[in-house]
């Protein structure tokens, strides 16, 4: 039966959700204030950047669809991107308008569109002048993970390292800035943030050698602000007198040369291709840095700072105000970029103001946001190659037995290079207090055997070979009590979990798996309510909103790719195992599964739930 | 001297161009070969480099002309060309390169260490005490699993204080983006660098300072590194009737072979050589 409801149920409906969006944002870190960004995440009709709202919580106040209603979850419209490789991008929805970018392939590469996000009209749409020789010098994947929005511009990175910025309204560009260069191996996957009247973007590439950075750039005029390196001298790692590492070790002059043989850090890496959260209350910027290079450890003997760090730094200057480095000398390719959750947590009876951060390395860190000291640091998934985090001296015990040498295969390396956890972004929800964690369950034996060739160059290269974690299943759906330090429940995948998550005040939380099946969960106990069989495996981030009709919409976008992905779109060949560094031993199968795609999925309870746009009777 | 190359612009526009054949419909008089754009002493797009001569070579043997997919020569290189259907022939790749199927080796050369002449340095072991004293140059890969012979076995006996890495993908903006390490020696910023031997064969034929290019010894320890490498030339797995007719050309033509390897510089190494 169709329900249609008065309006005065539509109004009350409204008020309720704005009543728990101001719950919400009291709950949250900080009150949003008056800034107009921080505005359009208080109210929950929004998606108004990548990670929900600066404190990367990636929880929606909105529930019309809710545990009771979810199973009801029916397509509303599609949208074709136009390019089949990996679809990573969080589409943006502000003001009823959806704003989504497609990755770096197809005739045209990056290309942004503008969609009524109720009926899925196009409304515009922009291709940026590509890069003619980027394809060919670029090295990895060709993902984007999303827009930002602010003051009425939508801000895009291209993987060619340019930052543009567009008329939201019109798609009209305003101006173009060149942020990096595609020749010296440098690219943007990133989402950008807009705080303050800046960008904030980084670079991608540790692959080549690349040194990393975080750059702000000028809302307005599109000039550069500043830039901070993750690598070199203070001065161009802008650590200065307002930095206050927790730990001594981490205290000295210079420490991103003296870490470093010789030269080596003009090479060393720890690039920033992860997320970046926002604290207003502290005007400090949160964000982690890339694994050091060149990966072969024994060329780079030091803590090889400020590779795989979290920093803490000043949005209007970029001063550092503190810095934590998770794995000092890096052996595994373990990046820290993941992203850095902004929560008050009641820990040991007091109220804390705490930074979480899901290791690539394995642990679940909760830190105190104003210090950079660990809190609590706990194994979420397989670890074998470190001991634990020692929360005196804050630095994480490798496990020496494991450490790679040349004539010899390491076995059982977990978590293997891709981490426990690699960018897909987990979800907080203030109701259940629960940390949604997508993430893979991968292990690795490593040994020098392959000949490979670069550039004209042969030599003998590592072989990694990766495999199911214990349990047999390569990844998980992780609900995690950050207070408690343990974990409330688990879905286990065969694939990776490879997509991101979303939690909502209707006790749904959402997810994707690379063979197809975008899901709700209950965010209480974890039971399964609605699956939906789409084109192409999901890697992208699933977010919800209201559209102009007052109707609650979900939005994932379909097509698989991604580091564990390429083995479905990119013609890499399934049967060897080590392609895709390694990656492709753990995903022989996802051909049998999946190809790529690029699809736009919107899902409504259409007439099952919530109003449909209907004149008042 | 660094030069700048316009003509890499192009690479990806002459790809794009060829997207739409593939093996099947290619012109059975036209030998497609892939290759980078700007990789001397290798291959460029003037079709000045070793390989490009050698693919005239291959081409007219087989009485065909020869036609080039561009693209840089970095990981995704032989999926993006030869895997794609692009192009059906690389004309320089280790023998037992996994992604191709290769022919029998065309030669052998080895890791090298370069060296002013003028600085008289005669070191060839990679356990000659001096190592730890001298300034050193290495290609660096990046963060790619692995690294360069030379760079990793020193690093292995602790020799890393006094050695610099010059990326292995340099600036793709700049001519023959490797070759920024012999440069490095021509100049004097290192005393010493360690190379793949073509690579400084050639720069030492045209080295405005004469320098110095000797195989690198005693590299039994630091198995299973590598030093010495046969090269073979590259055909898509499953290709058999091509690899079969490059394999005749290169047993018939190893006269003309060697005498082209020559003309490059290019030090070979003996077959027993590691």
């Amino acid at each position: 039966m169709l329900e249609i409801p008065s309006l005065a149920t539509v109004v009350s409906a409204a008020a309720a959700r704005l009543g728990i969006a101001l719950l919400a944002s009291a709950f949250g870190a900080h009150a949003f204030a008056q800034q107009p960004l921080d505005a359009l995440s208080s109210d929950a009709r929004n998606w108004p950047m990548a990670p929900r709202d600066y404190a990367n919580t990636r929880f929606s106040a909105l529930d019309q669809i809710n545990a009771g209603n979810v199973s009801k979850l029916k397509l509303a419209w599609t949208f074709s991107i136009g390019a089949d490789r990996g679809q990573e991008a969080a589409p943006l929805v502000i003001d009823g308008v959806m704003y989504v970018v497609g990755p770096y392939d197809g005739p045209r590469p990056n290309q942004v569109f503008a969609i009524d996000a109720a009926s899925g009209e196009l409304k515009w749409s922009y291709a940026p002048k590509p890069d003619l020789a980027a394809k060919g010098v670029a090295c990895c994947d060709v993902v984007n993970r999303g827009l930002a929005y602010d003051n009425g511009k939508i801000f895009l990175n291209t993987l060619d390292d340019h930052m543009v910025a567009l008329d939201a309204q019109s798609g009209k560009e305003l101006w173009v800035t060149k942020l990096g260069d595609i020749n010296l191996g440098e690219t943007i996957t990133m989402a950008p943030l807009a705080v303050k009247g800046k960008v904030l973007a980084g670079n991608s590439g540790g692959e080549m050698g690349v040194r990393g950075w975080l750059t702000a750039v000028d809302q307005a005029s599109g000039k550069i602000v500043w830039r901070a390196y993750s690598t070199g001298p203070d001065a161009e790692t802008l650590v200065g007198g307002d930095f206050k590492p927790h730990y001594d070790w981490m205290k000295g002059k210079d420490l991103g040369v003296a870490t470093w043989p010789a030269d080596h850090w003009r090479t060393g890496g720890g690039t920033v291709w992860g997320w970046l959260s926002y604290d207003p209350e502290t005007n400090l910027v949160f964000y982690g840095t890339g694994n050091p290079g060149p990966w072969n450890a024994n060329q780079r003997p030091g803590d090889n700072l400020w590779t795989s760090t979290v920093f803490a730094r000043d949005v209007d200057n970029g001063h550092a105000k503190w810095a934590y480095q998770m794995s000092p000398h890096d052996l595994w390719d373990h990046d820290e970029v993941n992203e850095n959750i902004l929560l008050e947590l009641e820990i040991g009876g007091a109220l804390r103001k705490v930074l979480i951060h899901p290791g690539r390395n394995g642990y679940m860190y909760v830190m105190d946001r104003a210090t950079g000291e660990v809190l609590s640091a706990d194994p979420y998934d397989t670890v074998t190659v470190y001991k634990g985090v020692d929360l005196k001296t804050g630095r994480i015990a490798p496990n020496d037995a494991l450490a790679p040498v040349l004539n010899k295969t390491v076995e059982n390396i977990c978590p293997a290079p891709p981490g426990a956890k690699d960018w897909q972004p987990m979800a907080w929800s203030p109701r259940t207090k629960l940390l949604y964690v997508p993430h893979q369950h991968l292990c690795a034996n490593f040994n020098a055997s392959e000949v490979s060739y670069i550039a004209g160059t042969p030599f003998v290269g590592a072989t990694v070979d990766m495999y199911a974690g214990p349990g047999g299943h390569r990844g998980e759906f992780l609900a995690w009590d950050p207070v408690k330090r343990a974990k409330a429940w688990a879905i286990t995948e065969k694939l990776p979990v490879w997509s991101g998550a979303l939690a909502t005040a209707g006790d749904v939380v959402f997810y994707g798996t690379m063979d197809r099946l975008f899901k709700a969960l209950d965010a209480k106990s974890g039971q399964l309510l609605w699956q939906f069989r789409g084109p192409s495996g999901f890697i992208g981030q699933p977010v919800t909103y209201v559209g102009r009709d007052g109707v609650q919409y979900v939005a994932i976008l379909s097509g698989v790719g991604g580091w564990p992905g390429v083995v479905a779109n990119a013609e890499i060949d399934p049967r060897v195992r080590n392609g895709a560094l390694g990656f492709v031993g753990a995903t022989q199968d996802l051909p049998l599964y999946t190809v790529g795609g690029s699809t736009l999925l919107v899902f409504s309870l259409g007439d099952a739930g919530a109003p449909p746009q209907q004149p008042a009777p | 001297m660094r030069l700048k190359n316009p003509l890499c612009a192009t690479c990806a526009a002459l790809v794009l161009t060829l997207g739409g054949h593939n093996a099947a419909g290619a012109d059975p008089n036209v030998l497609r070969i892939c290759a980078d754009p700007n990789n001397l002493p290798f291959s460029d797009a003037s079709g000045n480099g070793l390989e490009n001569k050698l693919a005239e070579l291959v081409a007219r043997e087989m009485g065909r002309t020869v036609s080039y997919v561009w693209w840089a020569q970095r990981r995704g290189f032989i999926r993006n060309t030869l895997k794609a259907g692009l192009c059906d022939v690389v004309m320089g790749v280790p023998t037992q390169y996994d992604p191709v199927a290769t022919t029998r080796p065309y030669y052998r050369s080895s890791y090298v260490f370069v060296s002013r002449e003028d600085r008289n340095i005669d070191v060839a072991s990679l356990k000659d005490p001096r190592l730890r004293k001298l300034k050193i140059g290495v290609p660096l890969f990046g963060d790619d699993g692995m690294s360069a012979p030379p760079a990793h076995a020193l690093g292995d006996q602790g020799i890393v204080g006094n050695v610099i890495g010059y990326s292995i993908y340099g600036d793709y903006r700049d001519a023959a983006p490797p070759a920024r390490l012999i440069e490095a020696v021509e100049r004097g910023d290192v005393e010493l660098a360690a190379a793949w031997g073509p690579l400084a064969g050639y720069a030492a034929l045209n080295s405005p300072v004469p320098l110095r290019v000797v195989s690198i010894e005693n590299t039994e320890d630091f198995a299973p590194l590598q030093f010495s490498f046969d090269i073979s030339m590259g055909v898509r797995k499953g290709d058999a009737a091509l690899r079969q007719r490059l394999d005749d050309i290169i047993a018939h033509k190893g006269a003309e072979i060697d005498a082209l390897l020559k003309r490059y510089g290019v030090p070979i190494a003996s077959k027993g050589a590691r």
